[in-house]
């Protein structure tokens, strides 16, 4: 039965293999005829051509069109209206500010008379190492007279930009002043002490430059310096080898540095730690190296030296060797604004170009009077500076051996830093427990000091402290009071 | 928006061609002069190289003196410009002491507080015998006094804010604001002509900047639905937050901002606004609280309203009102809170005192008045400008008037001119106006009488004809007339 059923298949399909074979052959002797044809028996250049060149061809051509197609991209679709409107819909915003947190609560004290050495806080008197009034020169008589003249001539504000119609009579002669008591050509003034540093730099500073600066800078130097899109090198704070292994290090990488403008960035006194550069060494280096010398006075100005005339006398050095020196009004001369001085060159180039001058309005005319008199005072009154010397060190001697804190400044400068011995880890509660120690100083003794505050935006890392400015008014019952109660309440606090 | 005809813009753009020209002509000149005298740099770079300091050699120098005219005497209506004169083809100025005692055209005096005040004086001499000229130290050391709370209370209450916080200038109030309220992350878009201390602050925090066209709210719409559909360049990731930043007077172009129309756009996409009225608050608005009042707009819904106290309160100073929690955070993290010197007590008082007479509080009618006059006298002299053919901008009710002028050698003959007649006016060219846009800017004031502002108009009107300004047609005499009698009828 099985083969009987098996055969007629095997029979067909045998039968339909013989008919396949006898179609292909006969296929390929037909392709074989037409390729054998008179035309493929051509010789062209002695070269015999095959009918199989054909073939060749036609494959040539077809790959030839498929690497002349593009590749396949997928096909660009813009979002629609639809799909924008909801993406729009979507998108939730952040809250414009953080939630206020208890600390941010905190209010200062609020004054009720003038911020000479003694004020009245809360209704109570106080002594004042908060201002940095190091002159004594808030409140005195002549100042106050020469306010009150410009303020009735002038009125109060000035009205418009340096550039138009806001160049009163005063300004003018206060730069002259403020040249003449420096000895360089010229002299230019800002209305806002924050605002000198941040407007000079970017005007000298361009994109590609290369600017050299010490990490304990305050925020108006480091946001221009943000400004002015250079490149930036900091260096370990007043430390003069690493200054000079930054520099060594700069000028060797870079060769082709002729068309490039180098600055060293410093400040005299600094803000945030009270030490004082020492400025012979960088003058020694700029020379070396070829690099332009940008100097902050604000807190040397009418404190160093022994006419008041700032860093370059208290080291020694001539000003011109500076390239640029600015410096705000708000400390020693008791006024607001700030200036910059140097060549003329450097000096009419800020004047089209610093934003802070060109595009804001001048000083109020009788802050510049106050600036004029108050340089009177100092020049007629050399002795003012020895006291504030005086004051300073008999302040270092009364401080030096509290236990816990340790005083971070120069003997001579006139911003007494002290800072945790140990600290406790994190800036938040070294913060806190200097606030601690600075509220009950004030309230249980009556000594008005403050603990430095930093911004958010603040790069610099330099340990907190509580800071003391000392003026040439205090006297030296004030001095031994601080004294006293900084060591009692530290005491206290640290024990806790 | 400005449509330049084509002459004037043709030859506009041959002179200055033409002074570009000479400028290379005269640079090369100099360069070979210096070959042959040493040159005393010793290896350090210039301090300006090749082209950085082109327009200011060869444009600027040579009309040197149209500007920074040194005055003597209060900004106020009439004061005295002091003479200057050069020996060297306007390098160098040198100040004599004469003066002449010309009408002010100039500053920006809107409600008449530049000079002495019978009301603010006093109180503001009191104010400084009390708390003396400066307080020498920050707001959150010694620098806080209640001359400084009371003054953020009135200011907060005078713009209609929970809170405020004032800061000693008004440029550094933009420049250390915007870097605390945005970082890397956000988007700030502002309007293409903003001022410079906006510019700074947003390109100093960091965050993505964005322009839209000059006061165009569709624009503003679509680069909001762009940015907000692309997110972050690169990464497409969301924003954190988008802030839209504009002008309630813009001082180039005297106009008014959009500001219904732009709020509702912020609040369909939850964009914050900032609002910087530095030339409007105290000058527009029924009762001088700004652009708000005058077009209507809640200040509920701005979000962050900014000021500064030069223009209308004769003081100086700038201040930020917000809700106050915004101002909390602001008094915690802000630069210029924490280390700039406190604004000075007696600029304090100015401004309350100044605050208090534009309320009426004094128990007079003073405000009302300086209010209705800089009202009345703006509206007065752009339409008589507008007649005699002048091309004035700006929107009816802004006390900031631009005249046209285009071409360079018209800004030194303007300016010039109206001095010798005794008008100081100023002029203003590049870099604060595009190249072929330099214009004449009138700021007029509360304290400009009528007669100050005939004459003013008689000699703007002899100037601009000897110098060709008049691009428009002026509207003729006999319809004026004809105006007139059928008024009188």
């Amino acid at each position: 039965m099985n083969e009987a059923s098996m055969n007629p298949q095997f029979e067909i399909s045998s039968k339909m293999a013989s008919a396949v074979m006898k179609i292909v052959n006969t296929t390929l002797d037909w392709v074989t005829l037409a390729l054998d044809a008179p035309s493929a028996r051509a010789v062209v250049f002695g070269v015999h051509i095959g009918g199989h060149l054909f073939v060749e061809v036609l494959l040539l051509v077809v790959i030839l069109f498929l690497l002349s197609q593009k590749s396949y991209k997928p096909p660009k679709r813009p979002l629609t209206k639809k799909e924008i409107d909801e993406l729009c819909d979507e998108w939730v915003p952040e809250s414009l500010i953080p939630p206020i947190t208890e600390e941010m609560q905190s209010e200062p004290p609020v004054l009720e008379s003038a911020a000479g050495v003694h004020t009245i806080i809360n209704g109570k008197e106080v002594v004042n190492f908060a201002s940095a009034n190091y002159l004594g020169l808030i409140g005195h008589e002549k100042i106050l007279e020469s306010c009150t003249s410009a303020l009735e001539k002038y009125g109060v504000g000035s009205c418009g930009p340096r550039g138009f119609y806001g160049t009163i009579d005063v300004h003018l002669d206060c730069e002259a002043r403020i040249a003449k008591f420096l000895g360089t050509p010229d002299s230019i003034l800002y209305s806002y002490g924050l605002s000198t540093m941040f407007s000079a730099i970017p005007a000298f500073c361009k994109k590609g430059d290369v600017v050299v600066v010490d990490e304990g800078v305050h925020w108006g130097i480091q946001n221009g310096l943000y400004l002015s899109r250079s490149t930036i090198v900091y260096f370990k704070h007043n430390d003069m080898e690493s200054l000079r292994n930054t520099l060594e290090k700069f000028t060797a990488d870079n060769q082709r540095a002729k068309k490039l403008r180098r600055y060293i960035v410093v400040e005299a006194v600094y803000q945030n730690s009270g030490q004082i550069s020492p400025l012979d060494e960088i003058i020694r280096l700029k020379e070396k190296y070829r690099f332009r010398v940008l100097l902050d006075e604000s807190n040397s100005f009418g404190v160093l030296g022994s006419s008041g005339r700032g860093l370059t006398e208290y080291c020694g050095v001539p000003i011109d060797k500076i390239d640029i020196v600015t410096a705000a009004m708000g400390h020693a001369l008791a006024t607001e604004g700030g200036f910059c001085t140097g060549s003329a060159r450097v000096i009419d180039h800020q004047r089209l170009s610093s934003s802070g001058y060109v595009f804001s309005a001048s000083l109020p005319p009788y802050l510049a009077s106050a600036a004029i008199t108050a340089i009177d005072v100092l020049e007629e009154n050399p002795g003012l500076i020895k006291k504030l010397k005086a004051n300073t060190a008999l302040l270092w001697k009364g401080l030096s051996d509290i236990p816990g804190l340790s005083i971070a400044s120069n003997p001579e400068s006139p911003i007494v830093f002290l800072k945790l011995e140990k600290s406790t880890g994190s800036m938040k509660n070294d913060l806190s427990l200097l606030e601690d120690i600075a509220d009950r100083v004030l309230k249980e003794d009556s000594v008005f000091v403050v603990a430095s505050k930093r911004s958010t935006l603040d790069k610099c890392r330099l340990p907190v402290g509580i800071r003391l400015f000392v003026s040439a008014a205090h006297s030296e019952s004030d001095l031994q009071k601080a004294a006293e109660s900084l060591k009692r309440v530290t005491a206290l606090v640290l024990k806790s | 928006m400005i449509a330049v005809p084509y002459l004037t813009a043709l030859t506009t753009f041959f002179s200055y061609v033409l002074l570009f020209a000479f400028g290379q002509i005269r640079d090369i000149f100099r360069k070979i002069a210096d070959w042959y005298s040493s040159n005393n740099l010793q290896g350090y770079a210039p301090i300006c190289l090749g082209l950085e300091d082109f327009y200011i050699r060869r444009l600027y120098l040579r009309i040197q003196d149209c500007f920074g005219r040194p005055i003597s005497s209060a900004p106020d209506a009439w004061f005295d410009v002091v003479e200057r004169y050069s020996n060297d083809n306007n390098k160098t100025l040198i100040r004599t002491s004469k003066k002449s005692r010309c009408l002010n055209l100039g500053s920006y005096n809107y409600l008449g507080f530049a000079a002495s005040d019978e009301y603010c004086t006093p109180r503001v001499i009191e104010s400084m015998k009390k708390y003396s000229p400066s307080t020498c130290s920050s707001r959150v050391d010694a620098g806080t006094t209640l001359l400084h709370e009371e003054l953020e209370k009135y200011v907060a209450n005078f713009v209609g804010k929970p809170a405020a916080i004032v800061f000693g200038m008004g440029y550094v109030t933009n420049s250390a604001i915007l870097p605390v309220l945005m970082g890397k992350g956000g988007l700030i878009i502002s309007d293409s002509l903003n001022h410079n201390s906006i510019v700074n602050g947003a390109r100093g925090s960091g965050a993505t900047v964005r322009v839209f066209q000059h006061n165009t709210p569709s624009h503003l719409e679509e680069v909001l639905r762009e940015q907000i559909a692309e997110g972050q360049p690169r990464t497409h990731r969301p924003w954190k937050k988008i802030i839209v930043i504009v002008e309630g007077i813009y001082s180039m172009e005297g106009e008014l901002c959009k500001l219904p129309e732009i709020i509702a756009i912020c609040k369909k996409y939850k964009a914050y606004t900032y609002l910087d009225e530095a030339h409007s608050i105290g000058a527009v608005g029924k009762t001088g609280r700004g652009v708000c009042e005058l077009l209507g707009v809640d200040p509920v819904d701005v979000n962050i309203m900014m000021g500064t106290f030069t223009k209308s309160f004769g003081s100086c100073g700038g201040y930020i009102a917000g809700s106050k929690d915004l101002i909390q955070y602001l008094k915690y993290t802000c630069p210029a809170h924490l280390y700039a010197t406190s604004i000075s007590p007696p600029a304090a008082e100015q401004i309350i005192s100044a605050i208090k007479v534009i309320l009426g509080e004094d128990g007079t009618s003073r405000g009302a008045q300086k209010l209705a006059r800089i009202r009345e006298n703006s509206n007065f002299f752009r339409s008589e400008l507008q007649k005699m053919g002048f091309e004035v901008l700006g929107d009816n009710d802004s006390p900031v008037m631009p005249i046209m002028l285009y071409n360079p050698a018209k800004i030194p003959a303007f300016s010039r001119e109206c001095l010798k007649q005794n008008v100081a006016v100023v002029t203003v060219a590049f870099p604060a106006t595009p190249l072929l846009l330099a214009r004449a800017r009138i700021c007029l004031s509360a304290s400009h009488t009528k007669e100050d502002l005939i004459r003013a108009l008689e000699v703007i009107s002899q100037v601009g004809d000897l110098v060709g300004i008049k691009y428009f047609p002026a509207e003729p005499k006999k319809q004026q007339e004809e105006g007139k009698m059928l008024k009188l009828e």
